[in-house]
């Protein structure tokens, strides 16, 4: 469960990204469980696909978001992190 | 069916966000449910005591066609639900329940399973996950098969269940184990516990048997001491820290030894609504106990009718409805007011403070249960025959 640039992450089974068009928002479905996802949540839930590495997930979000490389990294692994802990991502 | 989950759906469930801000609910417009619990069938194989459907069980003839549920679905996922549990009694026992879960998941919904799974094999796992079900639930009565099967009144159950739960996660479905907990199968929590993680469950849910109905008639079999509970509570506890990552556990915690109640349902018709098997269309499943209420027939009315504009609904939402130690109160818009069904079956008044609140005039009907509870005898929930009580 250690999660580190070199990871593969992916939604847990069980768990889907979806447009809650009566809330205006967009959110991460799980049993029992309904996250809400910020910008930047969706913006890196949208690139884990199980292949893509933490690695390249960060330079993809660098390309877009004008931030320090260290920054966005620093932010996506905790966030990553937290998620594994949660059992909503599996790396 | 497993009761506390689908007690508390969604108030167990939104960590993050979600629950719409009290200030809203005062207003003209009504925030959407986010969960509907559809209860397809109150017929079930187990005869559990603590048992959530109403004493009163609904017969299979009265029970909703697949065109009625299937419209059901498609106007809660027009309203903004976003998941829909199926239920019952035991919802295998439907034979259109794979077609109720493909218009499910058609409709855009999460649909998530709660059985007994006695009736489950690996065919019908793998026509429901073929179907689109995103999750199961199972409930198991013990960790030790013989107290298991006594419990569920139902010889060679558990067996079927761990058959069954192997082919869930064959067919690569994610699986919840639901315990409803009480003082005859307390002091095997933590063999539960490894049961849920030797299944290959990622979630576990444990819950108190909550009283009224079939537990009420049981209660005093089922009322955990207070030592099981301290005991049941730092295993939870333990449980959480050392399989982080790995199984999440919620809890639901019992009333009778608790100084607040629980905010049932995260507060009347405010987060989930339930359809019981006729049709009527209920705030919580045990709402049908209550007295001097017109449930809406979802047949007759559209959920965005009844759960809108339905003086059922409305009855008890926000906070104007409380009176007693609840009215002005500053929990009022945390737990509100607690489980009218609660307060109905041990006060005769649905609108009175829920009796787990110690500033209750009558909280101390809880102490004098507890000193009841003696029994190990069971009521075993059984069709058309109500429990002496
Ligand atoms: S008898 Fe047991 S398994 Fe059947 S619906 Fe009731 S609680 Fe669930
Ligand atoms: S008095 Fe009512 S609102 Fe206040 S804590 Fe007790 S149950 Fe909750």
């Amino acid at each position: 469960m250690s999660l580190d640039e070199a990871s593969q992450p992916r939604l847990a089974r069980g768990f889907r990204l979806r447009q809650d068009a009566a809330r205006g928002r967009t959110v991460v479905l799980g049993p029992e469980r309904v996250f809400e996802a910020d910008e930047t949540a969706l913006a890196t839930l949208a690139l884990i696909d199980g292949e893509r590495s933490v690695a390249t997930i960060i330079d993809t979000l660098v390309a877009q978001y004008v931030a320090p490389r260290a920054e966005i990294a620093g932010d996506v692994l905790e966030m990553l992190a937290d998620l594994v802990e949660r059992g909503v991502v599996t790396s | 069916m497993t009761p506390p989950s689908t007690q508390d759906p969604l108030a167990l469930s939104l960590p993050e966000s979600a629950t719409p801000a009290p200030a809203l609910r005062a207003a003209a417009s009504v925030p959407p449910p986010l969960g509907l619990l559809a209860e397809l069938t109150h017929r079930c194989p187990l005869r559990c005591p603590y048992c959530s459907n109403p004493i009163e069980l609904a017969r299979q003839a009265a029970e909703l066609d697949t065109a009625t549920w299937l419209r059901v679905f498609r106007e809660a996922a027009d309203l903004g639900v976003l998941q829909l549990h199926l239920s019952g009694g035991e919802p295998t026992l439907r034979r259109d329940l794979p077609d109720l879960v493909r218009g499910a998941a058609e409709a855009g919904l999460y649909t998530n399973l709660i059985t007994s799974a006695v009736t489950l094999d690996a065919a019908r796992v793998n026509a429901l996950a073929e179907a689109g079900l995103d999750h199961v639930q199972i409930s198991f009565q013990d960790a030790d098969p013989a107290s298991a099967d006594r419990i569920g009144g139902y010889a060679g159950g558990h067996a079927k269940k761990l058959t069954a739960a192997a082919a869930i996660r064959a067919a690569g479905l994610p699986l919840t184990l639901n315990a409803v907990v009480h003082r005859q199968n307390l002091e095997r929590l933590p063999e539960m516990i490894d049961l849920a993680v030797a299944l290959g469950a990622r979630r576990m849910e444990v819950a108190h048997v909550q009283y009224y109905g079939w537990a009420l008639a049981n209660r005093d079999a089922l009322l955990p001491t207070r030592a099981q509970l301290d005991a049941a509570t730092a295993t939870i506890d333990s449980a959480r820290t050392c399989l982080k990552g790995r199984l999440t556990i919620d809890y639901v915690v019992p009333d009778y030894h608790a100084a607040r109640p629980k905010a049932c349902m995260g507060g009347w018709a405010s987060s989930v609504m339930v359809v019981a098997p006729t049709g009527r269309a209920l705030p919580c499943h045990a709402a049908e106990s209550l007295p001097n209420f017109d449930f809406p027939d979802v047949r007759t009315h559209s959920l965005a009718a009844i759960w809108n504009h339905s003086e059922a609904f409305n009855r008890y939402r926000g906070t104007a409805w409380m009176t007693g130690p609840c009215a002005g109160c500053p929990n009022a818009e945390i737990d509100w007011g607690g489980c009218r069904c609660q307060a109905h079956a041990l006060t005769a008044n649905a609108s009175n403070t829920d009796p787990a609140c110690a500033l209750s005039p009558h909280h101390a009907l809880l102490a004098t249960a507890l000193e009841h509870a003696t029994t190990t005898h069971f009521t075993y929930r059984e069709p058309g025959r109500p429990p002496a009580r």
